[in-house]
């Protein structure tokens, strides 16, 4: 059995507690940084992480991405989106096709 | 391109010509995989695409929402009627198999099935907008394992199509030319040598002919 987890700014993820995902409020990037590698290392299968932590840790994100477990998902937080959702598919297209083919305008 | 440094022999002859014969066969094969998984991840990723501005837009109303909650609500009540989640999620795992890629696929199951029945608090003491902002959230809960799931899986693609297209270009413009070219060198060298042998015969001939005749005027002059 898999768990589902959130990391996140306490007002971002609180919300997410509700429908039954664990939920880690964090503030500092270093916090988030720890807590990502004891999740992944737990069952947890899948672990959404707001914009705004993930664009600090983007480097520790990137080192699982290639593994099956856990999948790391950049969901918006409460300020905004930042676009880095996004950025994570087109950096997916371009190592798959060499070229940016979806997003280009 | 450079040659490979082998034995210019019949016998290596031939176990490279099997050599080229197989890298021809993966070669085709691999080129058939990776635009098989070119395909399907273009189609994926286009899905995956839609998916995310639509999920990231519905999280941004459960955001609004959830701030105006903040505001009329004191922190405390908030945090107080989110304390004890009623509802509670269970994930389970399976994988498939597309071309060779191992994907995941995610089955939730919410331990209460009634919808209205997700509320942990009493609505006595919260605000409306709460109920919004978990109503949109338990709606967009299901969206977002897709999102999950697509994501993986694009990048787990992406991954295997890079391997993959490696593996040709490898193929394509290395080893199968190296193998023509050693190839080549090896036909040439032999037919070198067979030439070189033929000549040497029919001088060896033509000595052997002097001979003889040499010996035959000689034996007519002593006659």
């Amino acid at each position: 059995m898999y768990k589902i987890g959130v990391i996140g700014d306490k007002d971002s993820v609180l919300g997410f507690k509700a429908v039954g995902l664990s939920v880690f409020p964090v503030t500092r990037s270093q916090e988030a940084e720890e807590i990502l590698h004891k999740l992944a290392e737990e069952q947890y299968a899948v672990i959404y992480i707001t914009e705004q932590i993930a664009k600090d840790i983007i480097s520790s994100i990137d080192s699982y991405k290639d593994k099956r477990f856990p999948a790391i998902i950049p969901i918006p937080g409460n300020q905004g989106s930042l676009g880095i959702g996004m950025e994570c598919i087109k950096k997916s297209v371009e190592r798959a096709v060499g070229a940016d083919i979806l997003f280009k305008e | 391109m450079a040659i490979m440094r082998v034995n210019p022999t019949r016998m290596e002859l031939t176990r490279l010509k099997k050599r080229l014969q197989v890298a021809r066969r993966g070669h085709k094969l691999l080129k058939d995989k990776r635009d098989e998984l070119m395909k399907k991840f273009l189609e994926l990723v286009r899905r995956n695409k839609e998916l995310r501005e639509r999920v990231e837009n519905m999280l941004m109303k459960v955001h609004s929402n959830f701030l105006i909650a903040r505001a009329v609500m004191s922190s405390e009540v908030l945090e107080e009627s989110l304390m004890f989640p009623k509802q509670s999620v269970s994930l389970e795992v399976s994988t498939k198999n597309v071309m060779s890629v191992n994907i995941p696929v995610f089955n939730f199951k919410t331990a209460s099935m009634d919808e209205s029945n997700i509320f942990p608090y009493g609505f006595a003491s919260t605000s409306a907008e709460l109920d919004g902002a978990i109503r949109t959230l338990s709606d967009v809960l299901p969206y977002m394992l897709e999102l999950a799931e697509m994501e993986k899986s694009a990048q787990l693609m992406a991954e295997e199509i890079e391997k993959t297209r490696r593996r040709v270009n490898a193929l394509e413009y290395v080893l199968i030319p190296q193998l023509d070219e050693t190839i080549r060198y090896i036909t040439m060298k032999l037919d070198e040598n067979e030439r070189g042998n033929l000549t040497r015969l029919m001088k060896v001939k033509d000595m052997m002919l002097e001979q003889a005749h040499q010996y035959k005027a000689r034996q007519k002059a002593a006659d």
